[in-house]
C-alpha cells in the first residue's frame, strides 16, 4: 500500500537505529505521547533496538484508559436502562467499570451495539424512533471532530432520540501536566501526530518554550517513530527545545481548520478526570449550552455512584511513565487483555495490552539472567 | 482509536447535504465523510478517523522524508568515517 511499504522498510530502520546510535552520547528519556505510538513502537520491537540509553516512556494517550471510571458506570447505568441502545467503539466494552462491564450488560439484556463511526450511531437512532440511542462519544482530539459531527447533524435533523456521552480529553494539558509532576522523567515528547492533524501544532510552542521540552510531532509508523526520536535526540544533544514537524505528510502547522470550526461550535473547555491521574484543569471538552439538549448526562439521570478501582492495578502509574507494565504485580498473571483489571490492559493502544500482546513478559535483563550467553 | 492507515478517495458523492466518499485501504472499501476535507478530490490519500477523513496526504512531504531517510548516512559511508561510539550503544547491553 501507498505511504505505508516505504515507511516500514527494514532496511532504511537499520540505517536510522546506526543514525540514532551515532548521534546518542548520553541517555535520554523521552515520551511517546499516544497509545498508536505505543503500540506501534512495542509492536515493531523498536524500543529493543535503539541504544541502550534512550528510553521511551510510554504516555497518557490511551483514550479508552483515561476515561474516567465514573463516566465508565455511567455508561453501564445509562446501557441498562429499558429502551436504550447504547452504541459504542468496541474497545470500550470490555473497559471494567466498578462493577461489571458493558459486555455483561449486554448478557443481562441490554441493547448495546458496538459502530464503527458516530454516524453509525445517528443512523440507528433515525431507524428506531420510538427508542433512546446514546452513543459513548469517547476520544481525544481525533475522535472529537466526528462526535462535534454527529451532534451537529442530530441537531439540524431534530433527532429527539440521540445522545451523546462525552468524555473528551485533550492533548496539550496532558503533556503541561506531566513536566511538572515531580516524578517527571521525560526530556522530550514525540507528540501524538494524528491529534496534531486535527488541531495544527500552534499550541506547542509555548509549551517546548516553558518547559525547554523539544517536541517533535511524530508518526505512526516504525520508520515516523524513528525519525521523531532521531530528530528529539539532536535537539536534547545540542540543548535545543523547538517544535519540529516530522510528520509533515499529514500534519500542518495550522490543522484541519474546517473540523477545528466544528469543535468551537459544538464543544466547550472543561476540567476532566483522567482515569489513573486525577482531575487535569481544562484538560476536555464538553457539549456547550446550545448542543446541552443532546448530552446523555443531562438527558438521563444518573445517581448514586460509587467508584471502586481495583486495589492490584497500577494502571494509573503505567499511565504517567512512572512504571513500565511489567513492574506491577498483577501483570500477566491476574490482569491480562481476557479478564483485565484496568482500562491499559483492554484498549490495543494501552500500553499493557500491547506489552502483553507483543510478548514482553519478562525484562530484558530477566532473559539475560535466565539465559546467560556462554 | 488514534491509528489509522491511507486511503484513496475513489469516489465523491453527497449523502442529506453532507459530503461523503468512498475510501479504499488496500483492498477494503469504506463510505467515509469528507465534510472536513473540501478541497479534496478522488485519487488523492487521506487519513481517515471512526469514519471521518481528517488530513490530506502531501506527496510533496512524503517524498521529502523518504528522501531525508535516503540520505542519512551516507555522508559517513562516503567518508569512510566509522560509526563515531557515542558511548551508547545497542550491543553494549
Amino acid at each position: 500500500m501507498k505511504y505505508l511499504n516505504e515507511f516500514r522498510d527494514g532496511e532504511t530502520a537499520q540505517k536510522l537505529f546506526r543514525e540514532i546510535d551515532r548521534i546518542t552520547t548520553r541517555p535520554w528519556a523521552m515520551m511517546e505521547v499516544c497509545g498508536g505510538q505505543t503500540h506501534s513502537i512495542i509492536r515493531n520491537g523498536v524500543d529493543q533496538l535503539l541504544p541502550k540509553g534512550i528510553e521511551l516512556i510510554h504516555g497518557p494517550g490511551c483514550p479508552v484508559c483515561v476515561t474516567p471510571l465514573e463516566m465508565i458506570d455511567k455508561a453501564l447505568a445509562i446501557a441498562a436502562k429499558p429502551g436504550v441502545i447504547f452504541c459504542s467503539f468496541g474497545d470500550m466494552l470490555r473497559v471494567p467499570g466498578s462493577h461489571k462491564d458493558l459486555f455483561r450488560v449486554r448478557s443481562e439484556g441490554g441493547d448495546v451495539r458496538i459502530v464503527y463511526s458516530p454516524l453509525d450511531a445517528l443512523k440507528i437512532a433515525r431507524e428506531n424512533p420510538d427508542r433512546q440511542v446514546v452513543f459513548f462519544g469517547i476520544g481525544f482530539e481525533t475522535t472529537a471532530p466526528a462526535n462535534a459531527m454527529a451532534v451537529s447533524l442530530a441537531a439540524k435533523e431534530k433527532l429527539e432520540n440521540f445522545s451523546v456521552l462525552i468524555s473528551h480529553v485533550l492533548v496539550p494539558p496532558a503533556m503541561e501536566a506531566i513536566m511538572t509532576s515531580p516524578l517527571n522523567r521525560v526530556k522530550a515528547f514525540l507528540a501524538a501526530g494524528h491529534v496534531c492533524s486535527v488541531m495544527g501544532y500552534w499550541e506547542y510552542p509555548p509549551l517546548a518554550e516553558r518547559f525547554r521540552v523539544p517536541i517533535v510531532i511524530t508518526g505512526f509508523e516504525p520508520l515516523d517513530v524513528l525519525e521523531g526520536i532521531r530528530r528529539a535526540v539532536i535537539q536534547l544533544e545540542t540543548g535545543k527545545h523547538e517544535v519540529e514537524n516530522a510528520y509533515g505528510r499529514v500534519v500542518s502547522f495550522e490543522g484541519n481548520k474546517v473540523a477545528q470550526q466544528m469543535l468551537k461550535q459544538v464543544f466547550e473547555v472543561t476540567d476532566r478526570g483522567w482515569r489513573g491521574i486525577g482531575v487535569i484543569p481544562k484538560s476536555g471538552w464538553q457539549l456547550n449550552e446550545e448542543y446541552r439538549y443532546y448530552d446523555a448526562e443531562y438527558r438521563f439521570e444518573v445517581t448514586g455512584i460509587e467508584t471502586k478501582e481495583s486495589p492490584l492495578c497500577r494502571s494509573g502509574e503505567v499511565l504517567q511513565g512512572a512504571i513500565k507494565p511489567t513492574e506491577c504485580s498483577a501483570f500477566g498473571t491476574v490482569c491480562t487483555p481476557r479478564s483485565p483489571l484496568g482500562a491499559t490492559m483492554v484498549s490495543s493502544e494501552g500500553a499493557c495490552a500491547a506489552y502483553y500482546n507483543y510478548g514482553r513478559f519478562v525484562k530484558v535483563e530477566e532473559i539475560a539472567t535466565a539465559c546467560p550467553v556462554t | 482509536m488514534c491509528l489509522a492507515v491511507p486511503g484513496q478517495v475513489k469516489e465523491i458523492f453527497e449523502a442529506g447535504g453532507t459530503r461523503m466518499g468512498r475510501v479504499n485501504f488496500g483492498g477494503i472499501t469504506k463510505e467515509v465523510c469528507l465534510a472536513y476535507l473540501p478541497d479534496i478530490v478522488v485519487g488523492d490519500y487521506t487519513i481517515v478517523h471512526v469514519g471521518f477523513a481528517i488530513s490530506k496526504i502531501d506527496e510533496e512531504s512524503a517524498q521529502q522524508t523518504l528522501q531525508t531517510f535516503h540520505e542519512l548516512g551516507l555522508l559517513e559511508e562516503e567518508l569512510g568515517v566509522e560509526s563515531a561510539s557515542g558511548g551508547l550503544s545497542a550491543s553494549d547491553a
